[in-house]
């Protein structure tokens, strides 16, 4: 068991150091370097920002500190907002991005083992029918497609949910829900054929035969076990709900992370890029990494290598 | 078989004479004669892997819906445009900003004159480009992608993942660890990271003489097709590792290696050919999702470049004009669905007549 997490977490390691040493390469490809802006600075003054930044060292020391930066956070400033550290810029914007796809996590997760439960319960009946053929549909037709629907025939048309911002409660409603679409449609799936494993195991006949209630024998040993593989579908959820945020956020111009991603990659501010990739790889990798450990303790059945 | 000829024989004996001794009987050891032999020959024809998996296939209804649309979606991207009075390039004067079905003031004076005007069936966009034409050339581009994508997925996959698993050992150990760490690597990020720096360095290169054809495909998409080969093909090869793994123990490898036949040999003529049926599946499913790659960057701008249309940047460019021209929205964003939803169907529905095990 120890052997696997440390295995997981030497992987997770190398995984966040690759991300880090490609973005570094990657930025000498951009053309003016990291001081690119549209009143090109004064040679004087370049060099002096070259002296300050260690751009005139040699290529692997600017690594190496590049790295002893990135080891203790620092992610550097951004170009187009002068001043402001990309530290900064992302810790105002990300608790925002967290609520919206908190959000959208919950209702994915919650309505998603809920439809998939029902569809395994009523197998066959056109309830079930029902939520596959919408389910099949729902992983088919892409998060920018929803949102913008959404967004025309509710925000434009019927005029009942406002378009923009998040100055209200009902603000929230349609970038949740066209972010957690995807997930919902996943999940139901995902429940809907684990569900009917478990439903069709002989522990479930002896459940029923030692004289528990239907629903106790559901929520105690039906829904416990089924549930399982949704769990370890949490961690690329969290990756799924991180990028969908960049659609979302600028379809419904939400100011968050996923918006400032965005509007900084149309603005070419090469550092906010660079720190914004690194933060949500190692966000991503770490939550991954949580995920499977949660997973291997609570299902012990499951032997990882 | 032998069996069964022994089973007929025995019938056709009236009374079959069973005797508990080491009596042998002359007979039984007569040549067969021709009435015998006929018995011999299979009532059914034998059904190669083909034949078989494509009359499963048939019998699915989803799989052969799907199907159907999926050609005619092919069709509409890379037949139809070339029949279709309209381009997706060409700016017609005077027909700027039309709804569906309506005619500019130029063109209903030629109708007037007794002239013929196709209809612009989606309408036109601000530009004066007929969002038909537009829509069919945004299909042709976002299906090349999904299926230039999958290939390129397949031939690296599959090679890597055959090879690590033949060999086994530290090789194996080696190159499955690095799959391992492409796999924990978030793919939309670094796509997104790619896109933005090769941009510059790409452009650079067009414009010498050899790389000229670097333009007609467009930076953002050689990017795309740069990170799908770098990234996207760790799924294909852990699956075709996994079959691959068990196929080498089969006696026809090793005859195959009694044979001296030489390890790519082995791996192209025995190994992958064995374990097509699980290729064609997955590279069916990677379609849709390489195409759902593509229309989410071509939707943020990192894709295809214009006047280059594809169903991602035509939603985005929709988008805009929201309030005003909301019937530009539909064409793309339905198309895209179609085309996602008719392969997701079509893979699964291969997967059920070609593959019977991959399903989890």
């Amino acid at each position: 068991m120890l052997k696997y997490f440390v295995k997981r977490a030497v992987l997770a390691v190398i995984t966040i150091w690759i991300v880090a040493t490609l973005t570094f390469f990657l930025m000498f490809l951009v053309p003016g370097g990291p001081f690119l802006a549209e009143k090109a600075p004064s040679p004087a003054t370049l060099a002096a920002l070259e002296a300050k930044y260690g751009l005139d060292q040699p290529l692997h020391i600017q690594y190496k500190n590049y790295m002893l930066r990135l080891l203790q956070g620092d992610l550097g400033t951004s170009l187009k907002q002068r001043g402001r550290e990309v530290n900064d810029i992302i810790f105002t914007r990300l608790p925002v991005s967290a609520k919206v796809g908190g959000m959208a996590i919950v209702v994915a997760v919650v309505f998603g083992v809920f439809f998939g439960s029902i569809a395994a319960l009523n197998r066959g009946k056109w309830l079930d029918n029902l939520i596959v053929f919408l389910s099949t549909c729902g992983i088919a037709i892409p998060s920018f497609v929803v949102s913008t629907l959404l967004l025309y025939f509710f925000g434009v048309k019927l005029e009942i949910l406002p378009t923009f911002g998040l100055n209200t409660t009902s603000s929230y409603i349609m970038p949740v829900f066209a972010l957690a679409f995807y997930p919902m449609s996943y999940i139901s799936r995902l429940m809907r054929s684990c569900m009917l494993d478990v439903l069709g195991q002989d522990y479930m006949r002896t459940a029923r035969a030692k004289g528990l209630s239907q629903m106790k024998a559901l929520f105690k040993h039906a829904l416990r076990n089924a549930i399982l593989p949704v769990v370890t579908y949490l961690g690329p959820l969290l990756a799924y709900a991180l990028t969908g945020s960049f659609i979302v956020e600028t379809i419904f111009t939400i100011p968050g992370l996923g918006d400032s991603f965005i509007s900084s990659i149309t603005g070419r501010d090469y550092p906010l890029i660079m720190g914004t990739t690194i933060f949500l790889a190692f966000l991503i990798v770490t939550m991954n990494l949580l995920v499977d450990i949660v997973y291997k303790v609570i299902d012990p059945r499951i032997n990882l290598r | 078989m032998k069996q069964k000829s022994l089973l007929q024989e025995t019938e056709n004996t009236e009374k079959p004479q069973w005797k508990l001794s080491f009596h042998l009987k002359a007979d039984d050891f007569m040549p067969a004669s021709e009435e015998e032999k006929q018995d011999l020959v299979t009532i059914r024809e034998s059904v190669n892997f083909w034949q078989d998996g494509i009359r499963r296939f048939r019998k699915n209804k989803m799989g052969m819906i799907s199907l159907i649309v999926v050609l005619f979606m092919m069709f509409f991207a890379f037949v139809l445009p070339y029949f279709y009075p309209y381009n997706y390039y060409e700016q017609i004067r005077g027909s700027e900003s039309l709804a569906p079905f309506e005619y500019s003031e130029t063109e209903k004076a030629i109708m007037a004159e007794g002239g013929k005007v196709f209809p612009h069936i989606f309408g036109t966009d601000t530009l004066g480009r007929d969002i038909m034409a537009r829509v069919m050339m945004g299909s042709r581009i976002s299906l090349l992608v999904g299926i230039v994508a999958s290939a390129i997925i397949l031939i690296i996959g599959s090679i890597y993942g055959a090879i690590a698993a033949y060999f086994g050992g530290w090789v194996d150990t080696i190159m499955m660890r690095i799959v391992d760490i492409i796999y924990t690597v978030p793919d939309i990020l670094l796509i997104i990271l790619l896109s933005v720096t090769l941009k510059y360095p790409l452009e650079r290169l067009a414009e010498m003489p050899t790389f000229a054809w670097i333009n007609k495909v467009g930076v953002g998409l050689i990017s795309i097709f740069i990170v799908f080969s770098l990234l996207y093909w760790v799924s294909m090869a852990r699956i075709v590792r996994s079959q691959v793994l068990t196929l080498k123990e089969l006696e026809y490898v090793a005859a195959a290696k009694a044979l001296g036949a030489s390890h790519s040999r082995i791996i192209r003529k025995h190994l992958l050919t064995n374990c097509i049926g699980t290729l064609i599946v997955t590279t069916t499913l990677q379609i849709p999702s390489s195409i759902f790659t593509e229309t989410f960057l071509s939707f943020l701008g990192l894709g295809v470049s214009a006047p280059m249309p594809s169903l991602g940047s035509l939603a985005s460019a929709a988008l805009d004009g929201l309030y005003t021209y909301p019937y530009r929205l539909f064409a793309p964003a339905i198309t895209i669905s179609i085309i996602i939803l008719a392969f997701n169907l079509l893979g699964d529905g291969l997967r059920d007549a070609f593959d019977p095990k991959l399903k989890d």
